[in-house]
């Protein structure tokens, strides 16, 4: 069953919407990847939440006007126009007033919510709510989803992802380095607007499948996700797109597979999913490599004064140090240095010397600075270099009585 | 409108929301000037696991364990934004976007899982609350209020949001002091011996108590309103922390009588028969005082503050 949902083999609906899902989520995981690198990942919350309105009003004109008040292209349309006017609202209230952007976010969130729950209600006691099904576009609801639903969803993700690769170089560029990109000549406000549309058209199309409450999530997991794995603008925007695509194409498959699986919290847990396994395992910034760094350290920093230990023959203590000695084959089981270990031991203990040559010499500055007590000398200074420091530190000499 | 029709139908709701209204305003006014405004919206959000995780595992609606549920819910999201945002180095922001959608869609997913068809317990339900059905059925009048029997059975969401409004009335009076220079000069109350980690973190768990017992009452929506709109609007009439405070629970005041009678009598009033959504008013209305407050509030501009905030 699952295997035939991962390869869209559960009938024409599934697969279309699993397309168009699939589209849906590269494009929320790109879009959002501006957002969050511009630091305004939550404005998308503000964004999503004000559709409810304008879904609901544009059912109560399409109902009023005598036509059929699910017409999805309408309702999307309302719902681009009231988030068109929230995200109006919150740039005014952060622009004129000395509202800070997270509290214009929460007011804008919260009010038009409110007004389109009060607008629920009223199409309910219309009575003619109940086949409206409008209750879907909160939660997400492919089950049953209409071919034309459907087609329209999968499109609205297609022209998304165009829209997308034809904005895409100022938006890097904007997201990367705003005053870069204004001193380049780029009208950062203009970008701004452009990425807030593009949000805007994301939500939109998201409506149906994940809902207005989750499509936050889809817009923000996948840019986070994609941080922890490049340094670079540019492999962050393809990761996001990829990890964000495969999250709502697992999710979407997965739910046509039971009854009681909502596409729109699969897609997010599955999200959620390929962001923890980066949290944990990415190379660099992940979790785990944080941890290994650390012991890597540690591992260093004991083996160094361990050596050190050995060449003044000061007793050993510490256990850790004790057993990466002997790991390394410098001590024998019983505490004594080894041939190799006391070799070894010899050299750290010169180079600790030749470092205080080098820092105690005003021309070494720079080479001095990278000092840290771990450091090779032979990686910052050259060879006759070293050769000048040990000569002035001189061989061993007789002790005269 | 006489005692018998009001006092049981709408005293009860419109005091129950008023009460959640304070209780929320009042910790809000300074997660709003401590730029942690949208706590309130992560943690309306996560309590939904936890209250369907507290059905799960007791197996009815009652009120202790999913309150329990909630705040433990709210814990846990709070640590794990804090772990994410540390670990991962993430902006604060989206890690909160991250964990609260997150929590958001597994308490989802449970409840589409789990048979709640003979209980009330569905995600619209904890999107709007039930203000209108907190009605006082023994009540006859005013007269009730002070009759004890037809007092015991008041609905029981009364006294508990009272006795949440008094706790985090009483944290705020207490804690005044500190919270106050900590919220405005975090170095200067460190240096003053004022612990800011901890005072900081019990504004949040405050703040997470006053939201857990309003969207019991209320509905996860109320709570993101009352959180930010009435001191947000109260921030543009004046400078100083104190009237600030005042102003806020004035508006959170207004919004919760007026949205409830508009939600239950507007529709009345312009001909239509059936009350629309009393938590869905309530945030409009206190939408409407933070934009009224916007435009013409003495003190909306930021004057004297960088623009580039």
């Amino acid at each position: 069953m699952v295997y035939e949902a991962l390869t869209l083999q559960l009938g024409y609906n599934a697969t279309l919407v699993a397309i168009g899902a699939t589209l849906l989520g590269i494009s929320a995981g790109v879009t959002g990847t501006f957002l969050f690198l511009r630091k305004r990942a939550l404005v998308s919350d503000a964004v999503s939440h004000a559709t409810l309105p304008g879904v609901c009003l544009a059912f109560l004109l399409m109902a009023a006007l005598g036509g059929d008040g699910r017409d999805l292209i309408g309702l999307l349309l309302g719902s681009a126009l009231s988030a068109g006017i929230g995200l109006w609202c919150l740039n005014w209230l952060t622009r004129n007033t000395r509202l800070a952007e997270d509290a214009a976010i929460g007011a804008v969130l919260s009010v038009f919510f409110g007004f389109g729950v009060v607008l629920l209600t009223v199409i309910q006691t219309l009575g003619i709510g109940k086949q409206a099904g409008l209750e879907g576009f909160l939660l997400g609801s492919t089950a049953g989803m209409l071919w034309e639903d459907a087609v329209i969803i999968a499109g609205g993700g297609m022209a998304t992802l165009m829209l997308i690769l034809l904005l895409r170089r100022p938006m890097i560029l904007v997201a990367f380095d705003a005053e870069y990109a204004a001193a380049q000549g780029i009208s950062v406000s203009r970008v701004d607007m452009m990425m807030m549309g593009l949000v805007m058209a994301v939500t939109v199309v998201g409506l149906k499948i994940v809902g207005l409450i989750l499509i936050v999530a889809l817009l923000i997991i996948p840019a986070v996700t994609a941080r922890f794995w490049t340094e670079r603008s540019e492999y962050v925007v393809l990761l996001a797109g990829l990890s964000g695509g495969l999250a709502a194409y697992l999710g979407a498959a997965l739910s046509a597979t039971a009854p009681n699986l909502p596409t729109g919290p699969i897609i997010v847990l599955m999200s959620f999913a390929l962001f923890a396994l980066s949290l944990f395992f990415a190379p660099n910034r992940g979790v785990l490599a944080a941890v290994m760094r650390h012991i890597r350290f540690q591992r260093r920093v004991h083996l160094r004064q361990g050596l050190l230990a050995l060449a003044q023959s000061q007793p050993i203590y510490e256990k850790l140090t004790l057993r990466l000695l002997r790991r390394a084959g410098f001590v024998r089981p019983d505490g004594v240095a080894t041939e190799a270990g006391r070799a070894r031991a010899a050299k750290a203990l010169r180079d600790e010397k030749r470092w205080e040559i080098v820092r105690a010499d005003q021309t070494h500055e720079a080479a001095a600075a990278l000092y840290d007590g771990l450091r090779e000398i032979e990686t910052v200074m050259t060879k006759d270099q070293i050769a000048e420091i040990d000569r002035r530190i001189g061989a061993p000499s007789e002790v005269l009585a | 409108m006489s005692g018998e029709e009001f006092v049981p139908l709408s005293l009860t709701p419109i005091l129950i929301g008023t009460f959640a209204a304070i209780a929320c305003a009042l910790p809000g006014n300074f997660l709003l000037l401590r730029r942690q405004a949208l706590i309130g919206d992560a943690i309306s959000h996560v309590v939904l696991p936890g209250i369907v995780v507290a059905f799960l595992l007791t197996g009815a609606i009652s009120a202790w364990p999913m309150m329990l549920g909630a705040a433990g819910a709210s814990v846990v999201a709070v640590i794990l934004i804090e772990a994410i945002r540390r670990l991962g180095r993430i902006e604060p922001g989206a890690a909160m976007g991250v964990v609260f959608t997150t929590m958001f869609a597994g308490g989802v997913l449970l409840l589409e899982q789990t048979d709640t068809s003979n209980v009330h317990l569905d995600v619209e339900h904890a999107l709007y609350g039930n203000l209108e059905s907190l009605i006082w059925l023994d009540a006859v009048g005013w007269s009730s209020l002070l009759d004890a029997q037809a007092l015991a059975h008041l609905p029981v969401e009364l006294p508990r949001i009272a006795a949440t409004l008094v706790c985090v009335a009483m944290f705020i009076g207490v804690f005044w002091r500190a919270l106050k220079i900590s919220t405005f000069d975090e170095g200067f109350a460190r240096t003053m011996g004022i612990r800011v980690n901890a005072l900081g973190m019990a504004l949040v768990i405050v703040a997470a108590i006053a939201a857990v017992a309003a969207f019991d009452a209320v509905g996860s929506i109320i709570v993101i309103a009352m959180f930010i709109c009435p001191p947000a609007a109260a921030r543009m009439m004046t400078n100083r922390l104190e009237a600030q405070v005042a102003w806020s629970i004035v508006f959170a005041t207004i919004s919760a009588v007026v949205g409830y009678v508009l939600a239950g009598y507007g529709p009345l009033w312009l001909g239509a028969f059936d009350a629309v959504s009393a938590a869905g008013m309530i945030a409009t209305v206190s939408g409407i005082i933070l934009a009224l407050a916007a435009k013409f509030g003495p003190c909306r501009s930021r004057t004297g503050a960088p623009m580039t905030a």
